[in-house]
């Protein structure tokens, strides 16, 4: 399995997801410029604040050479996880429904969360089962998501919904707890908490470990 | 105005004047008097406070870089050298606190990364006024905390922890310090002497613009006034993505070995940069500034020597190697711009085009600034009122306690860390409320290595014994690495201080550096650098003296690294107290909520007991005998207790009867004093200890009890818990 990370300029999160990635597989930087994927199998859009998102979050990102490669290989099958930044740079991109707006604090809140895993089907989730509980920590400004009704009705019939905060533990105001969803086809996910973080004991957590196994577990070494 | 009387608006004696003019052989110009006032300001030059500065110890067998860098340096084997400062920027907070902390940070990070470490934490401490009693303070406090986290969070460095103290004396004058630790291969560092005739200069990173002209000496050097909103244009803006596309194609330009020098530009701009680089490899530079790079037209040769904007670096390259340079630049969408050469003159040109702007010898600029001897004075009178009460004499232990753990300094901070990434770096081991200090792992094979790092300083108790308060911010550095069962290092100070032409000034930082110098000797750390920030003073007089220590140890096996909680129902909890430990109520927080001012006796640290008895804990707490371990410190050893319990969710049947029956019931319950420890663990691992463990009882249960000769004191944890959380959102809306 060869993971792909990529790195915009503002990119902060990105060393550790190559990091936890390469606990379950290979991987490699993809530079934002470049217009090659280096035959990975999954690509990873990583936390940070990527062309310093001076703008709205994600919107110059979602314009750079290599997001044209990823949407290309989204819209075939390819496994991408966007995380924090990642996903909203995929919700911009338009790979993923939806929107994150501010928190309602309006502050940058970092704090150990419980996630639970509403669809284990996913092949960023399989590794998990459904009602599983995982501590991860989140740590954003912009994380509320948000999404019409009728989209959200259908991304909870479609099994799109992935990852909820559990109860008491959502503190940006996402509509319905919704921490993380996925496209249509299941092969895009994003959230908001950072399972790159949560994959050695020594640092609070291995329960992030389980969305990258997931991944692993699908092509063989 | 004439050259000859702007000296003094840009903050020169005559005198200092007189003396320019010897050096020069002439009147200097108008670029030149502006590049002087700011390398003879205080800030840059030191002049008030370098010859105390002399009597710090800095050797130590672990030092691999010591003051006079961008940042010092120790070894942490492996092969790895830990990269280190704390600096100020207080007079630009107070002014802009959003900004002027944002902008401390990024200039922190810069000088960690200019010797070419990769910035793996920043810990910050801060002072305000009282909240409850200051809208001011809460709008300062508010927007510092938020300027720290824009701009760590956004750079992807962990804010891993820090301190905040409010008093009425920090009111007009807040305190900003920031510090960042970095890791880089020992071989690796690279210094800032510039070097080799002919060499190009560069400078890369953001544009000059107009901000921060003068911050070094209109902000820096001299004391807060009524006219301060018009000094906003002083304090520079930070954009923290330019600094890490600037962080990240610095270290890559030194990973490929690019560069013969690096620096980067902080107070004082282009000038203290170039002149710094100048005169450490012996050498002149001609710099033209027309070919740097501007936000906007029209900026005089002075302005663009001066301008403080943020976000930029200087380099010197081999003229063969600034195309690869540049290229490197370029990927990173950084701006790079050959400004000048190396050369051989001794001197600092400063070319506009065909003009001489100015032209100095480097020497008179960096080495020549004056140093003065102060002139200290014990104060005859009080110089710090007493703050209002808040507590009364005769509130009982139980709402003594309550309030104590409410109260603004002893409050959770989580309100203030959440708002910092703390994580970033896969290193945090230890986070905030953890443990006594910041556990950070270095990368390597199990047992992982780690870093411990904690920042202290408690002004109202330097206000109340210069020299004993100073000593006791050192102790409690060294006691809280112990609590993780780390071995100190070195360390890097910052002496934030009033104005050293006062007397009783004068004589706070000259007994505070004495205390520091003779705390690091008897405890075996050097000081690797650090920073002075004088003429902290507003209208109602002077800061507390807060002499700042931020401290790096080391510890053999990250996974036991000590927590501060107490562990597990049923382990015993005991006091580790060194014979000399005699906590009273003299500077005290009690003392202060119930109005007392910042004066009587500390009690007196025995330095060469201390260090046997951190030794011992940091021992017990590495082989993994005790299961928590805790400094008490703040609010004593009632507060310290409570913390534990509060830490744990995990209540404790304790009685301190037999606690040092010599002193008073309360001194034993609140009073403050180096030297003493919570513990817990596995009864057997406090033989190690011989005397100075006192077994205090069990933890365990939901209720903290505690008796003693005060008599009994139960409180519910989650009643505990509550007041510690809530104390500080509850002063700031």
């Amino acid at each position: 399995m060869k993971f792909g990370v990529v790195r915009f300029p503002g990119s902060c999160d990105d060393v550790d997801a190559l990091h936890a990635a390469r606990r379950v597989g290979e991987a490699v930087i993809l530079w934002h410029r470049d217009r090659d994927l280096q035959g990975v199998d999954a690509v990873i859009v990583p936390g940070g604040f990527s062309y310093g998102d001076y703008l709205r979050v994600g919107a110059i990102a979602r314009f750079a050479p290599l997001m044209e490669e990823i949407d290309r290989f989204a819209r075939h099958g390819g496994l991408v996880l966007g995380i924090c930044n990642g996903f909203q740079v995929l919700c911009e991109a338009g790979l993923l429904p939806g929107a994150l707006l501010p928190n309602v604090s309006l502050r940058f809140v970092c704090r150990q969360v419980d996630l639970d895993v509403v669809n284990a089907g996913t092949p960023w989730t399989r590794a998990c089962r459904p009602g599983d509980r995982l501590s991860i920590p989140a740590k954003h400004t912009t994380g509320r998501y948000w999404a019409p009704e009728p989209v959200l009705d259908e991304l909870e019939a479609n099994g799109q919904v992935v990852l909820r905060y559990a109860t008491g533990n959502g503190f940006n105001g996402s509509v319905r707890d919704i921490a993380g969803v996925s496209n249509a086809a299941g092969n895009v996910v994003g959230l908001m908490p950072h399972p790159e973080h949560a994959v050695d004991p020594l640092t609070g957590s291995v329960d992030g470990l389980k969305l990258f196994q997931s991944a692993a577990a699908l092509v063989p070494a | 105005m004439t050259v000859a009387a702007r000296h003094r608006e840009l903050g020169l004696t005559d005198d200092e004047y007189d003396r320019i003019v010897s050096l020069l052989g002439r009147d200097p110009n108008g670029v030149e008097l502006a590049m002087f006032s700011l390398m003879w300001s205080e800030h840059c030059g030191y002049k008030h406070s370098r010859r105390l500065l002399e009597t710090l110890p800095t050797d130590g067998p672990r030092v691999v870089m010591g003051p006079g860098e961008n940042a010092g340096a120790v070894d942490v084997g492996g092969g790895l050298a830990c990269a280190f400062k704390v600096e100020s920027h207080n007079h630009p907070s107070a002014v802009e606190p959003f900004q002027g902390a944002a902008t401390g940070v990024g200039g922190i990070l810069r000088d960690v990364f200019a010797v070419g470490a990769r910035p793996i934490a920043i810990l910050d401490s801060l002072r305000f006024g009282e909240p409850a009693a200051s809208a001011r303070s809460r709008y300062l406090l508010e927007r510092a905390v938020a300027g720290i986290g824009h701009y760590g969070n956004s750079i992807g460095v962990a804010t891993v922890g820090g301190e905040i103290y409010f008093e009425p004396a920090y009111e007009q004058n807040c305190l900003v310090n920031a510090m960042c630790l970095g890791l880089i291969e020992t071989k690796r560092l690279i210094r800032s002497a510039a070097a080799g005739v002919g060499n190009v200069v560069l400078l890369f990173g953001a544009r000059t613009g107009r901000d921060g002209i003068g911050g070094a000496s209109v902000l820096a050097s001299a004391e807060l006034g009524e006219a301060d909103a018009a000094k906003r244009p002083s304090v520079q803006i930070g954009d923290p993505f330019e600094e890490k596309k600037l962080l990240e194609c610095s270290l890559e330009l030194l990973d490929r070995g690019l560069l013969v020098a690096l620096q980067d530009l902080g107070a004082a701009g282009l000038t203290s940069s170039s002149s710094e680089m100048a005169a450490k490899g012996g050498v002149g530079l001609d710099l033209d500034v027309e070919k740097v790079p501007l936000r906007e037209a029209g900026m005089e040769p002075f302005e663009i020597m001066i301008s403080e904007s943020q976000e930029r670096m200087l380099c010197v390259v081999e003229p063969e190697r600034v195309a690869a340079v540049v290229a490197v630049c370029e990927r990173w969408e950084v701006n790079a711009t050959a400004v000048g050469v190396v050369t051989d003159s001794g001197r600092l040109r400063v070319l506009a085009g065909d003009d001489v702007a100015a032209d100095v010898p480097v020497e008179a600029l960096v080495d020549a600034c004056p140093a003065y001897d102060l002139e200290p004075a014990a104060p005859g009178v009080p110089v710090y009122p007493a703050p209002p009460a808040t507590v009364a004499e005769d509130a009982d232990a139980r709402a003594s306690l309550l309030a104590l753990l409410g109260s603004a300094n002893l409050a959770s901070r989580r309100w203030a860390f959440e708002q910092y990434d703390w994580l970033v770096g896969s290193r945090t081991v230890r986070r905030p409320e953890q443990a006594d200090a910041a556990v950070l792992a270095l990368d390597g094979p199990e047992p992982r290595r780690a870093l411990a790092v904690s920042i202290d300083g408690n002004g109202r108790r330097v206000a109340c014994d210069p020299y004993r308060g100073a000593v006791e911010a050192v102790v409690e550095c060294a006691a809280n690495l112990a609590c993780t069962g780390a071995e100190p290092l070195g360390l890097t100070n910052c002496l934030n201080f009033g104005n050293p032409e006062k007397p009783h000034i004068a004589w706070q930082l000259t007994r505070a550096v004495a205390g520091l110098g003779d705390a690091c000797r008897a405890l075996g750390v050097p000081v690797v650098g650090g920073n002075v920030s004088l003429y902290n003073e507003g209208g109602e007089g002077p800061i507390y003296p807060t002499p700042v220590v931020g401290m790096v140890g080391e510890l053999p096996d990250a996974a036991r690294a000590g927590r501060l909680g107490f562990a597990r129902a049923g382990d015993a909890v005991a006091l580790i107290a060194a014979a000399s430990w005699a906590p009273s109520p003299a500077g005290s927080e009690l003392a202060k909520l119930r109005g007392r001012a910042p004066a009587g006796e500390l009690p007196a640290a025995d330095l060469g007991e201390l260090r046997v008895v951190h030794a011992a804990v940091r021992q017990a707490v590495r082989s993994g005998a005790l299961r928590s371990a805790h400094d008490v410190a703040e609010g004593g050893l009632a507060v310290a207790i409570a913390e534990c319990c509060i830490a744990a969710g995990l209540g404790a049947e304790l009685d301190l009867g037999a606690v040092a029956p010599a002193l008073d019931p309360e001194a034993v319950l609140f009073g403050e004093g180096p030297g003493g420890f919570v513990v817990s663990g596995p009864r057997e691992a406090f033989a190690a200890f011989g005397a100075a463990a006192t077994i205090l009882g069990t933890a365990g249960g939901d209720e903290l009890r505690l008796g003693g000769r005060h008599g009994l004191l139960a409180v519910p944890v989650e009643e505990l818990a509550r007041e510690h959380a809530d104390g500080l959102a509850r002063l700031l809306h």
